[in-house]
Order: structure tokens, then sequence, then C-alpha cells
């Protein structure tokens, strides 16, 4: 009995070495490792599988974090357990290019691939609409001026804001502010707006109203979706490729009398778009050698070109010149310094 | 006399009636929770069921030159675009690695693209009216059809609705479980042991104690935020692995386990311990030989629950990178994987309609795992359960 006890922890100690051997062995790293944005997550991801199915090398993993979080795991370091790519969908800050650097993380290539619009939709039961960033803005600010002054919002309908627009009471669904849409729309319709009123003085102002007018609906668009063809008279914001997915059921409303086209947003006569991102981390590609076949898979022509498969699913292609300056990136792997950004 | 009597039947009457209040509403409050039930039962079988069926095609294959370069020049143009890419891109990998296929050429059923299948199914679809036509033709002629859809269950996440599956999640969910119960059940059940068997009762197990039950209440993101501290950062343990999911999710069933074990032990009687004891055992003969297999159905019973509680989890996930776009399945612990809840929650942010009919799918598939383990704790208990 006392044997077969002795053989019982023998066995337990060596699985318990194997497990940590395991842990221990440096990781083969044929798989590039991806995170960022989740704006960029439903492109990226389609690359990346189409890559994983094309080539021999595994299917790279991507995770969805967020711009921000995405850039500060990227930037967290080089080798082993740090990611090769970080997408965005917003371009990096001067801030976070010093803190790569200060970790060690030096040469970065830059990688545009694209553009994405932010829609203002309703159900398609109700008539177009056309507003102007001002008329947005007067319904969204927390506070906003009346007869010199600010104060809190108080407008209820629309037609309060402006006696054109319909007699419709104010609902709107859009993200959290943790998501990189909000960020992008505080940046290109709040501040924007704000600047055109002296009331807030030099700084921009982005606050957004709580008194349940804007309605956070949480990071997952197609909650905003299904909501606004239950919720006929409601608003709602988010990316341009939910719009694309459901052309029976949305309809958008045209900004200061731009409709959200691919053509526009490309051609940033839409004021609400943003330009979609990602980095690669340079010092990885010989420890990874998949990493520039995936770049330059991206950036092919079937890709992102105006007949790509990333527009079938909602990405607004970059001109061609612009696409043809993003290959000549890669190609070079142009190392991103902190001057270029402004 | 006569007045006091009417004054106790009058009570008793009311007592009645209170009771009978207490019956109807507690009968009530029963009824909605099965609506409930019933409900979200209905909704997910209605959306989820027709994730079970998946659109076919008959097409005729011809494996020319051309063909090996671009897979789509193998088929009639007018039905190749309503095949699904993921079969028109590997046709020219199958003509690299099968020379023999260039030249020939082949009649076979492939999968259609989700737009066909969404088509079929009467739900949106954004085919064009010319590409309609070609489907209700194809349909009339039976080379296009609704099939059981083996690929939901043989392959993992795609981008493409039609090709995605549930494969890749649910082997990372079995990984993911395996690791967790392989740490956090012998752990568990050693510290009940020590707690119940050996242990003095002093200040210091008191706090101990305590500390379990409290570990037990505290909500799950908390243990991602442990484990992304400690087991990633700390000793380097591959991020979104199942190695450190598992150990992540054992932190979290480890308390149940103890708590569950505990109350298993104290429900064997001591009069099996004296009786041992009396017998010259030793206290490890009295834990090993006694005490612990009659405890043994309420300790499964509580991991099983445990797990399966684990099996549910997300929010942990996300923090240590569970979360993620895996169309492989993995090998191996260290590698990428994803866990069956996680995927459910990537599906459910997809902005194509053909998803919300997999993320349906998806979660009726998890409830059948969650049902099954948790009949399988009912019926262990009720086997060998024992009373004294």
């Amino acid at each position: 009995m006392n044997r077969t006890l002795k053989g019982r922890v023998f066995k337990t100690t060596i699985v318990a070495a194997a497990v940590m051997g395991v842990v221990g062995v440096a990781q083969a790293r044929d798989q590039i490792r991806i995170v960022g944005s989740s704006t960029v997550y439903p492109f990226a991801s389609y690359v990346t599988e189409e890559f994983g199915a094309v080539t021999d090398y595994p299917t790279p993993v991507i995770e969805s974090t967020g711009s921000g979080g995405g850039i500060r795991l990227f930037c967290n370091g080089v080798g082993e357990g740090t990611p090769d790519i970080s997408n965005a969908s917003r371009r990096i800050k001067a801030s976070e290019v010093e803190r790569c650097e200060e970790n060690g993380v030096t040469d970065v290539t830059e990688v545009k691939i694209g553009s994405d619009g932010i829609v203002f939709a309703q159900s398609s039961a109700n008539e177009a609409l056309d507003l102007t960033l001002e008329q947005l803005f007067l319904a969204v600010a927390a506070k906003v001026p009346v007869d010199g002054e600010l104060v809190d919002n108080p407008y209820e309908k629309w037609s309060d804001i402006d006696a054109s627009l319909p007699d419709r009471e104010i609902s709107i669904y859009g993200p959290p502010s943790t998501s990189g849409t909000r960020d992008a729309f505080e940046e290109l319709v709040m501040e924007a707006a704000s600047e055109e009123f002296e009331e807030y003085g030099d700084e921009a102002y982005t606050e957004i109203r709580s008194d349940g007018v804007y309605i956070d609906a949480g990071e997952n668009d197609n909650l905003i979706v299904q909501r606004l063809s239950e919720d006929t008279k409601a608003f709602g914001i988010f990316g341009y490729s939910f719009l694309v997915e459901n052309p029976d059921a949305l309809v958008a409303a045209s900004i200061e009398g731009v409709e959200a086209e691919p053509e526009a947003i490309s051609a940033g006569d839409y004021p609400i778009a943003r330009s979609l991102f990602f980095y690669v981390k340079n010092q990885h590609a010989e420890e990874v050698p998949p990493l520039y076949d995936y770049v330059e898979m991206f950036v092919s022509e079937e890709m992102i070109g105006e007949l790509g498969y990333l527009a079938d699913i909602g990405l607004i292609p970059l001109p061609e010149e612009e696409r043809e300056a993003t290959r000549q990136k890669v190609e070079e792997r142009t190392r991103l310094q902190v001057s270029d950004l402004d | 006399m006569s007045q006091s009597f009417d004054a106790i039947s009058a009570q008793l009457r009311k007592r009645h009636r209170r009771s009978a209040r207490l019956k109807w509403t507690s009968m009530g409050a029963l009824g909605l929770a099965g609506l409930f039930l019933v409900l979200f039962f209905a909704d997910m079988l209605s959306k989820g069921l027709p994730a079970f069926q998946q659109a076919y095609m008959q097409v005729e294959l011809e494996y020319s030159e051309e063909a090996s370069r671009m897979g789509r020049a193998a088929m009639d143009p007018e039905v190749a675009r309503l095949v699904s890419r993921t079969f028109e891109r590997v046709i020219p990998r199958m003509i690299r690695n099968d020379p023999d296929l260039l030249g020939t050429s082949e009649t076979r059923w492939v999968l259609a693209n989700s737009q066909v299948d969404q088509y079929l199914k009467g739900h949106a679809s954004k085919l064009r009216d010319n590409e309609r036509a070609v489907v209700d033709e194809l349909a009339e002629e039976g080379r296009v059809a609704l099939r059981f859809n083996t690929t939901f269950f043989s392959r993992g996440d795609s981008k493409m609705a039609e090709s995605s599956g549930i494969l890749a999640a649910a082997v990372g969910t079995v990984m993911t479980m395996l690791v967790t119960l392989a740490i956090s059940f012998p752990i568990g059940v050693m510290t009940a042991v020590y707690l119940e068997e050996f242990a003095p009762d002093n200040r210091l197990t008191q706090l101990i104690e305590i500390n379990i039950n409290n570990l037990a209440a505290i909500p799950s993101i908390l243990f991602g935020l442990l484990g992304l501290a400690i087991f990633i950062n700390f000793f380097g343990v591959p991020r979104s692995s199942p190695l450190v999911g598992g150990m992540t999710l054992a932190l979290m069933t480890l308390p149940v386990i103890i708590i569950a074990t505990r109350t298993a032990l104290r429900s064997v009687p001591d009069s099996i311990r004296h009786a041992a004891f009396g017998v010259g055992c030793s206290r490890w003969q009295v834990v090993r030989d006694h005490v612990l297999p009659l405890a043994m159905p309420g300790i499964m019973t509580g991991s099983i629950i445990g797990l399966a509680q684990a099996m549910g989890e997300t929010a942990p996930l996300i923090i240590v990178g569970m979360v993620a776009f895996i169309p492989d399945v993995s090998a191996s612990f260290t590698q990428a994987a994803t866990v069956l809840p996680a995927q459910i929650f990537t599906w459910a942010g997809e902005p194509e309609r053909a998803f919300v009919e997999k993320t349906a799918g998806g979660i009726l598939v998890l409830l059948a795992i969650l049902i099954f383990l948790n009949a399988s704790a009912v019926i262990l208990r009720k086997k060998f359960e024992r009373r004294w």
C-alpha cells in the first residue's frame, strides 16, 4: 500500500512538472498576434481568416481590445508576449509613440487602410432628414447656449432646435464613453460644432447630456440597430458597416447636406468620417516570419481596393493615390516618427 | 363560550385564507418564472433552430489552368457569385496539393454563401433580383437545398457566416475546463479536508473561513484582473491560452468546491469517525477510507455545479484575452483558444444578419451542455446519496 502511494505521488509530480514545462517552453511564433480597435476588427479578422486559409501559416490571433487598449499592449515592449500589430480607429498619439519608444518599441510602420463613417440613422419608417453639425450638437450636448448663456439642455423636440425639423421627441441611442466611435463622435461633431459658439470660449466642449435623451446603448452596435427598428422615433449613432448590413431597416440622416455614402466618406466630404489604421512592429519581422506576408495581403487591391472584399463588408476604400502611398510605406517599412504626428 | 367559539372559528378562517393566499402567490411566482423560461426558450429555439440547417448547392467544377490561380474561374460566373468564398478560395490550394485534378471536371455539392442561405430561409437577404431568379431556378431543379449544417459542428469561427461553427470554441471550453478541474478539484478538496478534519477551531481558521465565503461572492471580473496580473504578467503564461483561462477560472471555482466539500464532510456522522478511531485507524485512514468516500457524492455535485458556473463565464476571460477571433481548433494548452460563451459574445457583435441565428444556435448548444452537466449532478446525488 505504501508503494502505491509513493507511485501516486511520483505520478502527480511528473504531471505537475509537465504542465510547468509546457509553460516554460518558448512558443514557436508562426502565429501573428493582433490587438486593437473594435471598428477595425471585422476587417482585420476577415483578412486573418483569408490568410489562414490560403497560406500554410496558422491563422493570426486577433483580439478586440479597443484602439487605446490595443496601443497600450502594443507599446508594452518587444518580444514574445507582446502583440505584433495593433489596429486603431484613430491615429496613434504622440504621447503613445513616446511611451512605445521608452519601452524599446522604436521601429513601427503606420498603415492606413481605409475610412469609416459614423452614421446618425433612424428607422426607415421615417422620412429622410438633413441635419447640420450644430443641430446635432444642440441635440446631444449637456449644456447649450441660450441667449448668450450656457444652460442645461432644454430641447425636448427636434422642432425646438429649429422649426424646420420634425415635431418629434429627441431620443438618441449611442455608444458608451469607452468606445472609439464615441471618441470620434465627440471629436468630429462636438468639438467641431462647439467652436462655432462663442459661449464655450476657447475650449472644445464634449460633454453629452445625461437627462435620458441620450441613451448609452453599450458597445454592441447590433443592439442599437435592433432598438431602432422597434423605437421608430429614435436615432442611433454607429459605424457605417452596420448601416450597410441593414439597408431595409435603417436610413441615415444626411449631415450638412451630404449623404453617408462611400464616395462622400472616402473623399472627406461627409463630415463625420475617420481613417482606420494599423501599426506594425518591425522589430518582430524576423522573429515572426509571416508578419509582412499578412500586411501585404491586407493592403492588396483584392482586399482594400474599390472592388475588394473588405468594401463588401463596409470598409470605405481610400482614394487610389492614398492606397498606392500605403503600399509604398509597407514596401519600404517606413518608420513612424513623432514628428509625423502633426 | 359561544362567543369565544365564534371568535376562534373566525380566526381559523382567517388563518386558512392566509395560507391559501400564500399558496396562490407562491404558485404565481413559480408560474411567472416558468413563463419567462418558456419565453426565453421559445425565442432561442425560433431564432436558433435555423442555424442547424445550411444552404448547399450543386455546382459543376472545371479545374482549369485559370482556376489554379483564381478559384472563382472553376465555376460558371452566374453560380460562382452564390457559392461561399470559403470554398472558392481553397480551389487553387486543392489543385496545388493534387496536380492530377488539373484539366478534370466534376459535379459536387458545395456550401452556398450566407445571402443564398438567408434567402432560402425567408430572411432579409442582399441578393439582387437576377440572383434571386437564379436561386429560384436552381431550387426548382433541386440543385440548391437546405441540409443539416455539419459545418456548424466541424469548424471554428469565420467571418463568412455560412462556414462559421462552434467546434473551436467547444474544444477550447473542454481544454479550459480540464485545466480548471485539474487545479481547483484537488486543491479545493484538500483545503476542505484540512479545515474540516484537522484544523483547530481558532481565530485564524475562522478568518480563513470568512475569506473563503467572501471569495465565492466576488464578481468574477476581479479574478480576470488577478489572472492578468499574476499568471500573464508575472509568470508569463501565454495570453489567450486555455491554460491561463483555466487557471483564472480555477480561482473562481475554488471557493465553490471548498464550501461544497465542507458541507459534504460535515454531513458524514461523527459516529463513523468514532467507530473507525475505535478500531485503531489513524486520522489519515479515517479520512481516506471512510469520510471521503461517503462525502464523495456531495463533493462531486458541488464540483460539477462549480464547473458549470465557470463554463458560462465570459467576464474574466475577456481580461485574459480569450475573447478573440479563433478560426482554427487549438491543439495545445498554450495556443490561443476561445470558449463557448465568448464565441456567442463575438457573434452577437457581428454586423451581418446571418450571425443572429448562429448566436442563438450557439446559445442552444451551450444550454444543452449545461443542462446535461446539471442533470448529471442531480443524478449522481440521487444515486449515491446516503442518509443517516
